[in-house]
């Protein structure tokens, strides 16, 4: 076992970005190691295993996906920096996805890992709107987000500048929002334009064992490069001096040193980790959380019908509401996921049919109940989000036909993501506020992850990359 | 060590941090930017992996330097003879 107190950088959490920034950091030459308080890796992105059934947590799909030879684009970037053959993530592309709005999902946009697909439902179903949807994605395509400090622009200001149709305008950002923003009604531009081309210009693939397989590849690339992890071993106070990080203080009481911290916990969360002699953090957790359903099916869920759509993303209001819900859980939209319908390849299929919702949910409301009635409300929200989401799906032949197809179910609640994952308010994409560069008030801790600011699981992994580069690797 | 040796050397680097590039091909006296698809964190591997595997310092006032193999060549090669010369 490791039993050395100091090392050039230590990385708090063994989820994506700090795993990556593990590999860079290591592959360089440098004494990494990661604490993890958990006994698993992945963080936000794991998955668990309930009666040998192994489930996801995090990855509905894994976005940015390109096909080989397409370059320059984030999937290629991390695969070269972290030095990973495409073949070793064996990603499998989506069948399509839709965005459905209206009560029972009557206006319905397709799309797949082909763009014009999409274009040519956008087309089809808003032909006033054909010429500004190619303008704004002329404007996606050519905006550049180097810089790491330009003022932030509305993207519902640029949208509208090109998309007068408000309904359309809902069902771009719909998608966009639900994977990976952190802010309310709206979000910065910049951010906008990198889940623009995560989800439509480049698309959806999964690899066949799912989520375990990436978590795979980058831990035996982090072993094989030399780096150290310490798992069950949690950060409990980061002890600062003189306008830098000291020393870490374990939780069991041990005590090491590093020359540099990165951390991925977030933001908020490692605020405490510093003050935590007293005084409170100064930044705000995330507003945003959500409740997962998770069904396990005897069969594929093409056998209900449902054997088209890879991921649906649904509203049924006159209006996109995307915010803090005001109820324990809003089920007026929300988004689908049916990991069967990826192409394996051939006649390879998932063992079993799953059928998992997403929806937005208030933390507070689900964080101080007594354990009975957190039950209760779990089991009764399950049922009301599976009814919300089945409108948005083909008809199925009897109404109790996903009921009699289901093996078992699992649900997540904001009191789940924070148990689990550590992230203050169940937020899953972090803080509002984003931290680019990284920087923290300590010199040589910095954060990396949700709260520095790239999401997606590609995008998590681009982020430790960009932080290890940035502040380490390029200084020498 | 030869010119063409330190640009077998600098191939070597890009084969590995690029290995969906197609470097059959490459023109020693065009710069790989123009040939081959590298951005900058691209470039600030070879200057690491220079470092990594051959204890060669590229500062960060020379990296124009590595813009072509032929350039690579000119600006490295002194660098590996006083290197090889030291030991």
């Amino acid at each position: 076992m490791n039993t050395r107190s100091h090392y050039d950088v230590a990385i708090i959490g063994a989820g994506m970005s700090g795993l990556a920034a593990g590999i860079r950091l290591a592959h360089f030459g440098k004494r990494v190691c990661i604490f993890e308080r958990h006994n698993a890796v992945g963080g936000l992105n794991s998955f668990y295993s309930i009666g040998g059934r192994k489930f996801d947590v995090g990855l509905h799909a894994m976005t940015n996906f390109v096909r080989p030879g397409v370059k320059g684009t984030p999937l290629g970037k991390l695969l070269r920096q972290l030095r990973i053959e495409r073949d070793e993530f064996a990603l499998c592309e989506q069948k399509q996805s839709r965005i459905a709005f209206g009560p029972h999902g009557e206006t319905s946009l397709r799309f797949t890992n082909d763009f014009a697909v999409f274009e040519g439902e956008v087309a089809q179903h808003f032909p006033a709107q054909a010429d500004g949807f190619r303008q704004l994605v002329a404007a996606v395509r050519t905006y550049t987000d180097v810089s790491l400090d330009t003022v932030p622009v509305s993207a519902r200001t640029v949208v509208r500048s090109h998309i007068t149709d408000p309904l359309l305008e809902d069902m771009l950002f719909c998608p966009l929002m639900y994977y990976g923003s952190a802010t309310e009604h709206d979000m910065e531009f910049g951010q906008f334009v990198i889940m623009f081309k995560a989800l439509f210009l480049e698309g959806f693939a999964r690899p066949f064992e799912g989520v375990r397989v990436v978590l795979r590849v980058l831990l035996e690339k982090y072993r094989a490069a030399g780096g150290e992890r310490r798992m069950k071993c949690g950060v409990q106070k980061i002890v600062t001096h003189a306008g830098r990080a000291t020393a870490l203080v374990l939780e069991g009481g041990d005590e090491i040193t590093a020359d540099h911290v990165i951390s991925s916990i977030g933001a908020p969360e490692t605020e405490r980790l510093v003050v935590a002699g007293g005084g409170e953090p100064a930044s705000a957790p995330g507003p945003l959380s959500f409740v997962e359903t998770i069904s396990i099916l005897d069969r594929q869920p093409a056998a209900l019908g449902w054997g088209s759509d890879t991921i649906v993303f649904f509203n049924d209001s006159a209006h996109f509401t995307y915010e803090r819900s005001t109820g324990q859980v809003d089920t007026r939209s929300g988004v689908i996921c049916i990991p069967n319908n990826f192409d394996y390849g051939g006649d390879r299929v998932l063992p079993e049919g799953i059928f998992r919702v997403t929806c937005l949910a208030n933390y507070e409301q689900w964080a101080h109940l007594p354990e009975e009635t957190y039950r209760a409300d779990k089991t009764r929200w399950f049922a009301a989000v599976q009814r919300s989401a089945r409108r948005f799906l083909p008809a199925l032949a009897s109404d109790d036909a996903l009921t009699a197809a289901t093996v078992t179910t699992d649900m997540f609640t904001p009191r789940t993501i924070t148990k689990f994952t550590g992230h203050l308010g169940g937020a899953i994409y972090g803080a509002a506020v984003k931290h680019r560069q990284g920087r923290t008030g300590l010199g040589n801790l910095y954060l990396c992850g949700t709260d520095q600011g790239f999401l997606g699981i590609v995008g998590a992994m681009l982020s430790g990359i960009s932080m290890a580069n940035y502040h380490i690797l390029q200084k020498g | 060590m030869t010119k063409d040796e330190c640009k077998k050397v600098v191939l070597d680097i890009i084969a590995d941090i690029a290995p969906d590039e197609d470097l059959g091909n490459v023109k020693p006296e065009v710069r790989l930017r123009d040939q081959l698809q590298l951005d900058s964190m691209d470039f600030l591997d070879i200057v690491m992996e220079l470092r990594k595997r051959h204890g060669i310092e590229v500062p960060e006032k020379d990296y124009q330097q590595l813009a072509s193999l032929d350039s690579c060549a000119e600006y490295l090669t002194p660098k590996f003879d006083a290197l090889a010369g030291k030991s």
